[in-house]
């Protein structure tokens, strides 16, 4: 990857070999599939108002992790009891709002060249993206989310656990570590470009 | 000062005050907006949503991130309920861990 730096007009720009892309790719798709399980399809193209306005949605959290991590509890402290009401009015919003921010990730790397239909990833060209404010908003939001969910499903719950997951004796764990890893990268050198 | 009338005893044998309700009847206590610490974001993104979402200066992002960082949350705005009820969904948009709560104070 060719970290991202400024573009002279505003927006910001990085290169991602062709297999980072679809690892990337591969990981938002992943994020957008949880959030409908909750949901359904109907969270897909709903806008945050409608959802809001129209339907009801649970009150009680989710009972995996991830999704937990993801629309959490709102309230705290004495009252917290108040979370699943707050809970009813909202996280339809809140799910549809990160449906969307993956989906944008998804659409900055197809317009950069990644093609979600090529079978063989050796060979094929890398991919440049290039962010305006709303993507880079997107692009913050949906890295954020999908370190969370590997993060959970890592158990790192502290910062010792991070540690302790990079030098795993479990390839599974220590190359999934690797992956979350990488995702800080690409992050930070994000927020790095935006002062 | 001259004479002051005396006022008649007050009553109170009788009735029981919860201290807690009346404390509350006269300190209106804020409704504040908590982000709690995770191991998960970084401590430069955290500082950038405080900056952009709050329009907080660098200085005081900073510290409230370090304050999330090491003291494992921090008060980062008060004010009316629905206010704080909006900034806690926003920071759940960016995936901060937050919560809204009475002001513990």
């Amino acid at each position: 990857m060719k970290p991202f730096s400024r573009r002279r007009r505003g927006g910001v720009t990085a290169t991602f070999d062709a297999g980072e892309a679809a690892l990337l790719a591969n990981l938002a798709r992943q994020v957008i599939e949880l959030l409908r399980d909750r949901h359904g399809e109907s969270v897909a193209d709903s806008d945050p108002l409608a959802a809001q306005l129209g339907l009801d949605g649970p009150s009680l959290p989710p009972e995996d992790p991830v999704l937990r991590r993801l629309l959490p509890d709102a309230y705290s402290g004495e009252e917290s009891g108040e979370s699943g009401e707050f809970r009813r009015y909202t996280e339809q919003s809140l799910t549809a709002a990160k449906v969307s921010h993956a989906e944008a990730v998804l659409s900055s790397l197809v317009v950069g060249g990644y093609d979600p239909d090529a079978g063989e990833i050796r060979g094929q060209e890398p991919v440049e993206v290039e962010l305006g404010p709303e993507a880079v908003q997107a692009w913050l939001k949906s890295l954020t989310d999908i370190r969370l969910a590997i993060a959970v499903r890592l158990g790192i719950e502290t910062e010792e656990d991070a540690a302790r997951v990079a030098v795993s004796d479990d390839d599974a764990v220590a190359a999934m570590g690797d992956v979350y890893d990488w995702l800080g990268y690409v992050q930070e050198s994000l927020v790095s470009v935006l002062g | 000062m001259g004479d002051v009338p005396k006022t008649a005893p007050v009553e109170h044998a009788d009735t029981e005050v919860d201290s807690d309700v009346a404390l509350d009847l006269v300190v209106d206590r804020p409704w504040v907006t908590i982000v709690w610490n995770d191991p998960v974001n970084l401590m430069s993104y955290v500082a950038y949503v405080f900056r952009t979402y709050f329009g907080y200066t660098e200085e005081k992002a900073d510290t409230l991130m370090m304050a999330v960082h090491q003291e494992g949350r921090a008060v980062v705005s008060s004010g009316g309920r629905e206010e704080m009820e909006r900034h806690v969904q926003a920071m759940h948009d960016y995936g901060l861990w937050a919560t809204v709560q009475k002001d513990e104070a």
